[in-house]
């Protein structure tokens, strides 16, 4: 048998629907909050190389390195804002985060 | 046959880290699943003949982010116990949305075919000869420069925004300060005194 652009699709759609799941599975706890968007983003970056591989065209894979830059910066920051919503509330939960606004 | 075992295997993993990831009760469990999930999301692209894009994958993602969750993890003191409450309420209503979801993107994923019409000239064809690595470069720093100055833009602005939100001055700390030093006159700072002998001041 051969594995064909389909089977790494469907990885990347399961792993699509995982990171969602996982969203709504710890709607309090925003560090797997962000695990579950790194997850999001893997998929997506599988299926832009799935389809560079598939297509014999080099632009996908230009394209998965910028989103897997956005990622890194996206984890960064949040990650620092969570540092400093953690120093001033002494919690991580989600729902005083709306404390925020204004 | 072997590359195909090799998929299975890959993407097994990589499947069952990343539903340990989101159903791990322990986060420092969740970081070390998904370091594990990305490195088998490595393997696949290896698969797939990606080589630069996997190796920055481990590098970038198991080296720096994975170890960034690690630290955040690790330093903030929280009761996990706590934030998982309401985790059996939350599980209906996610499992449901993510069924329906998995069940689109699958039959979207089981029933597209490339239109015929199209034309299959590639923007940048993936050359022969060259390894993966170099092949990239060289559409990255030509064609596609101003995206890869971009991307860069994107790391500096995220890496000073880390930086100012996370210092922070703590009062009472005294620390060096090169203009107040040169600014010291010996008018303002010593004061003559004469003293008197056998009385002292």
């Amino acid at each position: 048998m051969t594995i064909g652009l389909g089977h790494y699709l469907a990885v990347a759609a399961i792993l699509f629907t995982i990171g969602i799941f996982g969203i709504f599975l710890n709607r309090k706890n925003v560090i797997i909050i962000l695990m579950s968007v790194e997850l999001i983003l893997l998929a997506v970056n599988i299926n832009m190389v799935a389809f560079s591989t598939h297509m014999g065209d080099l632009v996908g894979q230009v394209f998965a390195l910028i989103i897997l830059t956005v990622a890194a910066a996206e984890a960064a920051i949040g990650l620092a804002i969570l540092v400093v919503f953690f120093r001033n509330r002494g919690s991580i939960a989600v729902e005083d985060i709306n404390l925020m606004k204004g | 046959m072997i590359p195909a075992l090799f998929f299975y295997l890959f993407a097994g993993i990589c499947v069952a880290s990343a539903v340990m990831v989101v159903a791990s009760r322990n986060p420092v469990h969740s970081v070390l699943f998904l370091i594990l999930a990305f490195v088998n999301a490595a393997g696949l692209f290896v698969l797939m003949g990606a080589e630069f894009l996997a190796m920055i994958l481990v590098v970038v993602y198991v080296g720096a982010v994975a170890v960034l969750f690690l630290f955040v993890v690790m330093m903030l003191d929280v009761d996990f116990a706590e934030l998982r409450r309401g985790f059996d309420n939350y599980m209906p209503i996610g499992a449901l949305i993510g069924v329906v979801l998995l069940v689109e993107l699958l039959m979207v994923v089981g029933a597209w075919v490339i239109g015929s019409g199209l034309p299959r000239t590639a923007v940048a064809p993936i050359p022969t000869g060259v390894t993966n690595a170099q092949a990239l470069g060289l559409v990255l720093y030509t064609r596609y420069v101003y995206f890869f100055q971009a991307a860069g833009l994107v790391l500096l602005v995220s890496m000073l925004g880390a930086i100012v939100l996370t210092l922070r001055h703590k009062p009472g700390v005294k620390r060096q300060s090169i203009p107040d030093q040169l600014m010291r006159r010996k008018e303002a700072i010593i004061t003559l005194v004469d003293v008197k002998p056998g009385q002292g001041l």
